[in-house]
């Protein structure tokens, strides 16, 4: 495969199909463990290695998958995936895996992951499958960051709080305090302002693709 | 009986799978362009729910705790859940042909609704007896298929409604869930659970 593809398959994965402000894939956790950017990244980078690995797995046994027991054999890879990084992160990272706690487990319900195999890996060599798997992933961590910040900075004033209790001692620099403690709104916490902030995400994707002179998508991926 | 009064309140209204758990959201969006889809989603859903909940509550508690073998929780969840589903579908297909025409490619998707496997793990974690982690499977998945049916009731004056081109569809839908998620948080100090 030419390099011009690769392209493709990151430019897609972070931006032009993005999972979450696009296909509307994986909303659970966009929304629930976005209260702050930290959650966010955490909960993203988690999605993107079980995405990353899953897919490099079904695009290896692709041939031998017959089509009508795929559906059960791609669950299962994803849920060994997960069990995978479900207990190495409540080895190695511990302090997060509490605050992500059920979410974790729940990757393997996430449509996103499933979405990709079907669509891409099925049908792809190993590496872009790879590459296609990662790039959704990291596309879904920079979804999930960017409303964990907005809901973070519109809620409670800070942004990458507890980052370097959660993601260890050397992000300490990136928390930060914007507003005073007291003009937090607190509604944009509370699930209320997850919905409205993804809400209004998607209009900016949208707006923004517009003033690029791109078709706007009218509808998520899952509007059968 | 009282406990077990506030405990159904508390997991179908004040702590609504959908509206503060955040689960399920893919059926949430995508089932619920109109009443009927949604209410038979939500009963599909309720029974799958309930079903799976009360066997992922055996297997954990009489094979996996017992034998040690936490670490497979995830896999074997999500395989007695896409049995549970399997076994719906065939018996909606027997019992009502026409609710299993009307759902159709949205059973499967039951297996990946994360309420689904969400509700099992909230139960196993919170370390229920075999009644109330029934009792609290069967109220979360009747407080999902309540928001399904009025969240679908909103979408269909919603079409109607003239929304700026931009907000069509999913982000308007987004921001009137937000909106009912609000009413919903009205219901907190009713019960805790």
């Amino acid at each position: 495969m030419a390099n011009g593809n690769y392209k493709t398959i990151m430019k897609d994965g972070l931006w032009d199909n993005n999972g979450v402000f696009s296909m509307l894939l994986g909303m659970c956790p966009s929304m629930a463990m976005t209260t702050s950017a930290t959650n966010g990244f955490g909960m993203g980078l988690a999605t993107a290695v079980v995405m990353a690995a899953s897919s490099y797995l079904v695009a290896v046994f692709r041939n031998r998958i017959t089509t009508e027991v795929r559906i059960p054999v791609y669950i299962l890879i994803v849920a060994a995936m997960v069990t995978v990084v479900d207990l190495g992160m409540n080895a190695w990272m511990h302090e997060l895996y509490k605050v992500l706690g059920l979410f974790i487990p729940l990757i393997v319900s996430n449509c996103l992951p499933l979405a990709r195999l079907e669509a891409f890996a099925a049908k792809q060599p190993p590496f872009p499958a790879f590459l296609d798997g990662l790039f959704m992933g990291l596309g879904f961590t920079i979804a999930l960051t960017v409303i964990g910040a907005v809901r973070e900075i519109i809620g409670s004033g800070t942004l990458f709080a507890d980052a370097s209790l959660l993601l260890g001692p050397s992000f300490k620099a990136i928390e930060l305090r914007l507003l005073p403690a007291d003009m937090g709104v607190l509604m944009m916490i509370l699930p209320p302002g997850g919905f409205i902030v993804t809400g209004l995400l998607v209009v900016g994707k949208r707006l923004l693709d517009l003033r690029a002179g791109k078709e706007i998508q009218m509808a998520g991926a899952h509007a059968v | 009986m009282k406990e077990f009064a506030l405990m159904m309140i508390g997991a179908a209204l004040v702590n609504n799978v959908i509206l503060a758990r955040f689960l399920g959201l893919c059926s949430f969006m995508g089932v619920t362009t109109r009443v009927d889809t949604a209410a038979g989603m939500g009963l599909a859903t309720t029974f799958v729910i309930t079903v799976s909940s009360m066997a992922d509550w055996a297997v954990q508690t009489y094979l996996l705790d017992a034998y040690g073998l936490g670490f497979l929780r995830t896999v074997t969840f999500i395989l007695i859940i896409a049995s549970a589903v399997q076994f719906t579908e065939m018996t909606i297909k027997k019992v009502s042909p026409t609710l299993f025409q009307m759902l159709g490619i949205y059973l499967p998707l039951i297996t990946t609704n994360c309420a689904v496997l969400g509700v099992a793990l909230l139960l196993v974690e919170g370390r229920m007896g075999f009644l109330s982690a029934t009792m609290f499977a069967f109220a979360s998945s009747v407080g999902y298929s309540l928001v399904m049916i009025i969240f679908a009731g909103l979408r269909e004056r919603l079409v109607l409604a003239d929304v700026p081109r931009l907000f069509a569809g999913p982000p308007i839908a987004f921001i009137v869930a937000g909106m009912l998620a609000m009413a919903f948080m009205g219901f907190s100090g009713i019960a805790t659970s």
